[in-house]
């Protein structure tokens, strides 16, 4: 292969992977009790799915009198051909998720359904930024929840490795405590000398830049001679199971990232969103590779793992006009990880009673999302109940970590 | 007027796309009258407009993509008959593959069409066949592969839809204009990769519902926006139905409120613009019915708006606090007409553009007058342009913008001359900075900060870039030069320096490209 021929095909592959709505970013150290004397070695990574997951859709109360004829044709069935996967006699999954069902049995995963972030309205954009700021109300997008429980993490030495996607780090993930990405290389680099000397100007005239361009170079540095070698045309789909992979083979190795988040986008089904097969099926088949890539690629650390899944908020419980679902409040947060006390369905499950619909359109919340990520942080670092609720995620005192998430 | 540097950067970099190279003089011009400079583009008649001969109508583009389509799926058909004919077995396993070996472009321009899951198309609408593959970076080294497949229809309007625009950037004198085609372009996004007929009709788009607005008022680019086929497409709106119209009751389908929504948050009142759930419904239920007549043109020229009062919701609707009793299309022009002149509009739309054109925190005097303007001139966007570059403050702010990728890849082929014959070269630009043409990830566009653009992965991808095209082009150029055409004696001593000290021509011009000067605005 001539270097324009592989030039071309990498230029494809990182646009694919642009494109394809899937980026991870990581701490850039170690927390310090990393390498402690017990053996364990918590690693936490968080998936936001942008655009709002249809919770009902995936994990399908279909044992809930009411929930066949809200989500009408698109509803899964408990028998016949692509049957949910039962994981109760009341709650099914959703057939596109087998590696997630197996993790279920394996006691490696769980689902908190009737959830939600403190947020009440219906923007996207706002109610991605409660979820990844934190904040109980929208506006505040200078830091995230996971960055700021970074701070409050005993710091260690840095990561040597380390590998992000996508031009910019998210929200979940940005602020004050410094991060690392990556994306593989499109284009023949310019030479360090040249670099170096745009480096010394910065320093000069634009400190901004200057800081960033470091980042940018080192970032360059410490990823080449990975084998990431992503796929052109593989779509979103591929995109998540790419960037897991990536993400996961850094996050195994002893000097690599422990804490880090990966954002795919995509889940706004507006329309024909798809039952069991369709357009959401083939989403959550991403999602649900992605998680099986976390399990095979951090191999014997997948024991110390929790990741957990969320989304802004959930889908009409009544599908639309169209096929597909409008934006709605309740709906499904998903842990996976060998340090995940799982098998079970964490939910005070609300019915889909016309009168128990939140605003009579959407599945009520019962649990706040916030009380789940704090349990996690607990569970996984230690952290204290009193900085989760005035530094993590502020003001939320009266939602007190969940008990009993990791094993 | 004395020649003031500062202003000519601030007039080129921040209103417009930069100076161009060659013997244009704009910064000179620039100098001697900053805001005259920005402001005489305003004042030409139909400047906005973009009439390319081969660029075709909606409708038109419409009716090729309806074709193709057709085409597509015959083909299939045939392609099945002759195989089942051919084989006493039944096919096993996917009926696609036979002939996808067979015939490779057509089956990919076929999935890309048949494909309803717009998440799942961007690969496949034009990625490694179209923008990916510019014939000049074959080589006659290359290994023996396949035939390049000829572009289909769709790959091709795009191409041309955006070499028009790119070459219209890159010719301006100072650009504002198109600045401003940019701005509105983004502010009404719409993303080619929903499916075939967004991306047909990405650039239609811009130049029929955008560009004769842009110096228009406001209420005429919202109601030509909300009503054009590419917008319809790609918020849904084609298929929501009134639950109680016709349509509605004997499909059992209903309302759809992805369109109204974005409507309210993100082209008119912004969010929390004063607008409940109940208004959202109720708008979705007002603009039931637009939609866009289809292949077989049952309600008019296929691929045209057209109200299809048989899936209108039927009866008054309360919008805002008002109740709105109008039949037909014309409930829904009444509705947007109001919200035009909602206090949240006219504040949510000077606040957007100031950021866009000053500072992602403008200055809240500036925000003042172009509310002020906005209101009282009852939504002129002539007017509110005219307000933003008759401002001092938009010509104090420092410039801590930074140029968006596709500012930045304009101002390099303005500087460096390159009008271009094939927009390959721009779009793979675009592509890998985050910005690919038309497709943003969501409704809500591309970003409009200087966090989103300085990132680290994309400031090291603007230096390769850079570098890149300088190692192709800096035998033609004096770098030394080009620093006078960019910024004269605006440029500081340290880019100076640092360029006249580089050891190659090609490192001097990276080093340019990439200045602060260059990258600013």
């Amino acid at each position: 292969m001539d270097c324009s021929e592989s030039l071309m095909l990498q230029a494809t592959s990182r646009r694919a992977l642009l494109l394809g709505g899937a980026s991870f970013a990581a701490w850039a150290y170690l927390p310090r009790f990393a390498r402690a004397a017990d053996g364990r070695d918590p690693r936490f990574v968080t998936i936001i799915l942008r655009g709002a997951l249809d919770g009902l859709a995936t994990v399908a109360p279909v044992g809930d009198p009411d929930y066949a004829g809200l989500h009408g044709a698109i509803a899964l069935r408990a028998d016949g051909p692509n049957a949910a996967v039962m994981l109760d006699p009341f709650f099914g999954l959703h057939p596109a998720m087998p590696e997630f069902a197996r993790m279920y049995r394996a006691k490696q995963a769980a689902v908190v359904h009737a959830v939600a972030t403190s947020y009440r309205d219906r923007s996207h954009f706002d109610g991605q930024d409660v979820l990844e700021s934190g904040f109980p109300g929208p506006g505040r997008v200078q830091s995230g929840w996971l960055n700021r429980a970074l701070e409050a993490l005993p710091k260690g030495e840095r990561v040597t490795s380390a590998l992000a996607v996508g031009p910019t780090t998210p929200l979940v993930l940005r602020g004050a405590a410094p991060t690392v990405g990556w994306a593989p290389t499109a284009l023949p680099q310019a030479a360090d000398d040249t670099a170096m000397r745009l480096l010394d100007l910065y320093q000069h005239r634009d400190p901004t830049l200057a800081s960033a361009l470091t980042q940018g170079l080192q970032l360059e540095k410490q990823a080449q001679g990975d084998e990431m070698k992503p796929k052109p045309g593989g779509g979103g789909v591929a995109a998540m199971r790419l960037v897991a992979r990536g993400a996961a083979k850094l996050m195994a190795a002893d000097d690599g990232p422990r804490i880090g988040a990966l954002a795919f986008d995509g889940w706004d089904t507006h329309a024909n969103e798809g039952g069991p097969v369709g357009r959401l099926a083939q989403l959550l088949g991403g999602l649900d590779g992605a998680l099986a890539e976390f399990q095979s690629g951090l191999g014997a650390r997948w024991r110390d793992t929790v990741i957990v899944v969320a989304t802004e908020f959930g889908r009409t419980a009544r599908i639309n006009g169209t096929e597909g679902t409008d934006h709605g409040t309740g709906t499904i947060a998903l842990l996976a990880g060998g340090a995940v006390n799982g098998g079970r369905m964490i939910t005070d499950w609300p019915g889909l009673k016309p009168a128990n619909l939140y605003q009579a359109r959407d599945l009520a919340p019962t649990i706040d999302l916030r009380a789940v990520i704090k349990g996690v942080l607990h569970d996984q670092f230690g952290l204290g109940e009193r900085v989760l609720a005035d530094t993590v995620f502020p003001d939320s005192a009266p939602v007190k970590p969940m008990k009993g998430l990791v094993a | 007027m004395a020649r003031d540097s500062q202003a000519a950067l601030i007039a080129l970099n921040r209103f417009g796309f930069g100076a161009r190279g060659g013997a244009a003089g704009d910064f000179i011009n620039a100098a001697s009258d900053p805001r005259g400079f920005v402001l005489s583009e305003l004042v030409r008649p139909n400047g906005a407009l973009l009439e390319v001969p081969g660029l075709l109508s909606t409708p038109e583009l419409g009716k090729q993509v309806f074709d193709y389509q057709a085409e597509i799926k015959q083909a299939r058909d045939a392609a099945k008959a002759a195989q089942q004919g051919a084989s006493e077995t039944p096919p096993q396993g996917s009926d696609a593959k036979p002939q996808q070996l067979r015939n490779l472009s057509l089956s990919t321009a076929a999935k890309e069409i048949a494909g309803k899951d717009p998440a799942m198309q961007p690969q496949a609408a034009d990625g490694a066949n179209a923008a990916m593959q510019p014939p000049t970076m074959q080589t006659a080294a290359a290994p023996p592969k396949p035939p390049a497949q000829p572009l289909n229809i769709i790959q091709k309007t795009f191409r041309a839809e955006a070499l028009a625009r790119l070459q219209r950037g890159v010719v301006a004198d100072c650009g504002f204009v198109e600045r401003l085609v940019v701005f509105w372009s983004n502010h009404f996004c719409i993303s080619a990769n929903k499916g075939a007929l967004a991306r047909m009709w990405a650039g239609s788009f811009e130049r029929e519902a955008v560009r004769p607005h842009v110096l228009g008022r406001f209420s005429d680019m919202l109601k030509t926006v909300e009503q054009h086929p590419a917008m319809l497409f790609f918020l849904d709106n084609q298929q929501s139905l009134g639950p109680d119209s016709r349509a509605g009751i004997n499909r059992n389908r209903g309302l759809n409120e992805n369109l109204a929504r974005e409507i309210m948050e993100l082209h008119t009142l912004g969010v929390g613009g004063g607008y409940t759930q109940d208004d959202v419904t109720s708008l979705a239920r007002v603009i039931t019915g637009w939609t866009f007549a289809g292949r077989r043109g049952q309600l008019g020229a296929p691929g045209s708006f057209v109200f299809n009062a048989n899936a209108h919701q039927p009866g008054p609707q309360r919008v805002l606090g008002k109740t709105y009793a109008q039949a037909g299309v014309a409930q829904g022009e009444a509705v947007l007409a109001d919200i035009v002149r909602h206090p949240s509009t006219a504040k949510f739309i000077a606040t957007k553009f100031a950021r866009h054109f000053v500072a992602d925190d403008p200055p809240p005097a500036l925000v003042a007058k172009l509310q002020d303007s906005f209101t009282k001139t009852d939504g002129d966007l002539r007017a509110l342009a005219t307000a933003l570059v008759g401002a001092d403050e938009a010509w104090q702010a420092p410039l801590t913008k930074m140029r968006s990728p596709y500012e930045f890849v304009v101002a390099s082929g303005r500087l460096l001359a390159r009008n271009p014959e094939d927009p390959t070269r721009y779009l793979n630009g675009l592509n890998l900075l985050g910005q690919p043409l038309w497709s943003p990830a969501g409704p809500n566009g591309f970003p409009d900060t200087t966090a989103a653009w300085a990132a680290p992965e994309g400031i090291k991808l603007r230096l390769d870039i850079s570098a890149q095209l300088a190692s192709q082009l800096a035998d033609k150029f004096d770098p030394r030069d080009l620093l006078e055409l960019v910024a004269a004696d605006a440029a500081s001593p340290e880019t100076r320096r640092t360029i006249e000290r580089a050891e190659t021509r090609q490192q001097a011009l990276a080093l340019l490209l990439m200045s602060p000067e260059f990258q600013r605005r």
